[in-house]
């Protein structure tokens, strides 16, 4: 849905606008440095993207699915590690308390995400607990008027800056399964809170993930969100729900990237003394990258069309985050095809992009899992 | 103190610009417009002064089709406070433009009008001049820094050769250069909010100016396609080449 469709003209120049001149530019140097510059992420915060999907009463800007999904489309457009870093703000950071959490959480935290002035994080994943979520092992003992938590949560994205953690920990040790789980604010200062050391990953270099170890990490037991234990893995689902579309927007707009430098560079590139974009087998991986991701483009916007018309879209938004991550996985390959040798050269940045976007396919529910889940919601539709 | 800036809806910069089949102008359907650049540089001063608490109100003023709202929504959202559309054809000629802007000058007395020092679309350069000279207003162009005093304002200029400060008494018309600021990014909630802010509608009858064409089109073309270099082997060639075939010394 979208309210007023001049503001979001305006919205979605500005933005694309920004990406173009200020985060393109820089590309290079936050891969270089594993560092976005500060003035870049000032710029960022004063704009206004750390508050995109939070409502205007807490000083966001309170956009629809659609309007989200039209904005992730230009952010997708550079490198995934500045979206990144206020991604968590507007997605599994802020969504817990947003979602599930009592109006005092909203008002306590929600205004100081929407501005960018605390980052926030969402841990989930353990080292023995990924796709299986429900079996995660830490745990959080009542202890008065405060919880105790112990345990391990491993690749947290923003986790060495984050001053807010959403923490899934099990409350009741004889409930093995998901009811046993409930979802707490923690403050990125409470004592036994501890930031592991920084992860090397494969690529988005200038977004950070480590673990966060509690160790007797004493939380007020107001900081339970929503005040009920055994309902944090339901808080988690839903969480992820709203991420998967805003993931798969951001999958086609960095695919359309892709495409963008794919076609230039083909259109430039001479062999056999003509543009290589001339020649059928390189025009064939191009007409497939563009139909798929406009295949992509089409079935984000439906899917946050639905959404935002009140349809339970939980089936849908797998399918998206399923065939978008594939799809820019193919495009990226087949840019750096498209680009020869040069592909494999780190002076273009294709090369950055197809390390970059092998993360789509894995974080926020894996491919597998959206298989499960796409397949369990046909057979449940079938049933009822 | 009101300051007044006016701004032109524009092809975007990053657009390559197609001329007509017909020859008759540049093609402007389904191409995206945008905020003339300097433009939006004579807006960002204005928004700076009031920042700095030496203006209380700033107007953003546009000519055009009714699309040009959108470019004063943008005005908006970067800091002016309310807009004015004197709603008219989108190829108005540099002395119509001033004689409108007079008139809403006179309605609004403000005590400085900021513009850009042209347009990038026919690159007249022309409005800020004849607007100065029909007020009766002193007027600093080319300005690369502007400084408020009580009752002048100093501009420093960009001419050849150097910068050239002058004072003016207020008030002033001032248009500016490309060093004079840079432009923000407008805050996104900003541009939530500058759907509330009011902007007004006026026609050039309404201020009483005729918009009738003095000038004729006679064709637009696309400049010619640049033909290859050559190189030249010493200084000999070169000015044996400069002499008897460009025949330029």
């Amino acid at each position: 849905m979208i309210r007023d469709q001049e503001t979001l003209n305006q919205l979605v120049d500005t933005i694309s606008r920004f990406v173009r001149e200020r985060l393109v530019p820089a590309e290079e140097k936050v891969a270089e440095d594993d560092a976005i510059p500060e003035d870049i992420l000032q710029e960022m915060k004063d704009m206004g993207l750390f508050g995109l999907s939070i409502p205007e009463e807490y000083g966001g800007l309170g956009l629809t699915m659609e309007e989200e999904a039209l904005v992730a489309f230009e952010i997708g457009k550079t490198s995934p590690a500045f979206r990144s870093i206020f991604g968590t703000n507007n997605g599994i950071g802020a969504q817990g308390i947003l979602i599930d959490g009592t109006e005092e959480q909203k008002q306590k935290y929600v205004p100081k995400l929407a501005t960018g002035e605390i980052l926030s994080s969402f841990c989930l994943t353990e080292p023995d607990a990924g796709s299986d979520a429900a079996s995660l092992k830490t745990r959080a003992e009542r202890d008065g008027d405060h919880y105790i938590l112990n345990g391990t949560k491993r690749f947290i994205t923003n986790g060495p800056h984050a001053g807010l953690y959403t923490v899934m920990a099990r409350t009741d040790p004889n409930n093995k399964g998901a009811g046993g789980i409930s979802a707490f604010v923690v403050e990125g200062d409470t004592p036994g809170l501890i930031r592991g050391k920084r992860d090397k990953k494969m690529g988005q270099k200038g977004a950070h993930t480590c673990d966060i170890i509690f160790d007797n990490c004493r939380v007020p037991a107001e900081n339970i969100i929503g005040g009920k234990e055994g309902q944090g893995f339901k808080t988690a689902m839903k969480v992820l729900d709203r991420g998967r579309l805003h993931i798969s927007a951001v999958c086609v707009g960095v695919a359309e990237r892709l495409i963008e430098d794919a076609l230039h560079f083909a259109m430039e590139r001479k062999q056999f003394g003509q543009p290589i974009a001339e020649h059928q087998l390189v025009q064939a991986m191009l007409a497939d990258s563009k139909a798929e991701a406009y295949a992509g483009r089409s079935m984000v916007l439906d899917a946050a069309r639905r959404k935002d018309a009140g349809e339970n879209v939980s089936t849908l938004a797998s399918c998206c985050k399923l065939f978008c991550a594939e799809m820019v996985g193919k495009v990226a390959d087949r840019a750096v095809q498209i680009h020869g040798g040069s592909g494999y050269i780190q002076e273009y940045a294709v090369e950055r992009f197809y390390r970059d976007v092998r993360l789509f396919r894995l974080y926020e529910g894996t491919t597998q899992i959206q298989q499960i889940v796409v397949a369990r919601g046909m057979v449940r539709e079938a049933q009822s | 103190m009101k300051i007044l800036v006016a701004v032109k809806r524009v092809v975007d910069y990053n657009v390559r610009i197609r001329v007509k089949a017909d020859q008759t102008g540049v093609e402007t359907a389904n191409v995206k417009m945008s905020m003339n650049p300097f433009d939006e540089i004579a807006l960002e001063e204005a928004v700076r002064i009031k920042e700095a608490g030496k203006a209380d109100e700033v107007v953003v003023v546009s000519i055009g089709p009714s699309q040009a709202q959108e470019t004063i929504r943008t005005g908006l959202a970067m800091g002016g406070d309310r807009g004015i559309l004197v709603e008219a054809d989108p190829d108005l000629e540099p002395l119509t433009v001033a004689k409108l802007l007079k008139a809403v000058v006179e309605k609004e007395s403000p005590d400085l009008l900021i513009l850009g020092k042209q347009a990038i679309d026919d690159d007249s350069n022309q409005t800020g001049q004849m607007l100065g000279e029909l007020l009766g207003w002193p007027q600093g162009t080319f300005a690369s820094k502007v400084e408020l005093g009580d009752s002048e304002v100093s501009v420093t200029r960009e001419i050849d050769g150097g910068a050239e400060t002058l004072a003016l008494n207020m008030p002033a018309v001032i248009t500016t250069d490309l060093r004079l600021n840079e432009p923000r990014y407008a805050k996104l909630p900003n541009i939530m909010k500058a759907k509330k802010k009011p902007l007004d509608t006026l026609t050039p009858g309404d201020l009483g100016v005729d918009t009738a064409h003095r000038l004729k089109v006679v064709k637009v073309e696309e400049p010619p396609k640049r033909k290859g270099g050559a190189k030249v082997g010493s200084v000999q060639e070169l000015v044996e080449k400069l002499r008897n075939e460009a025949k330029v010394i």
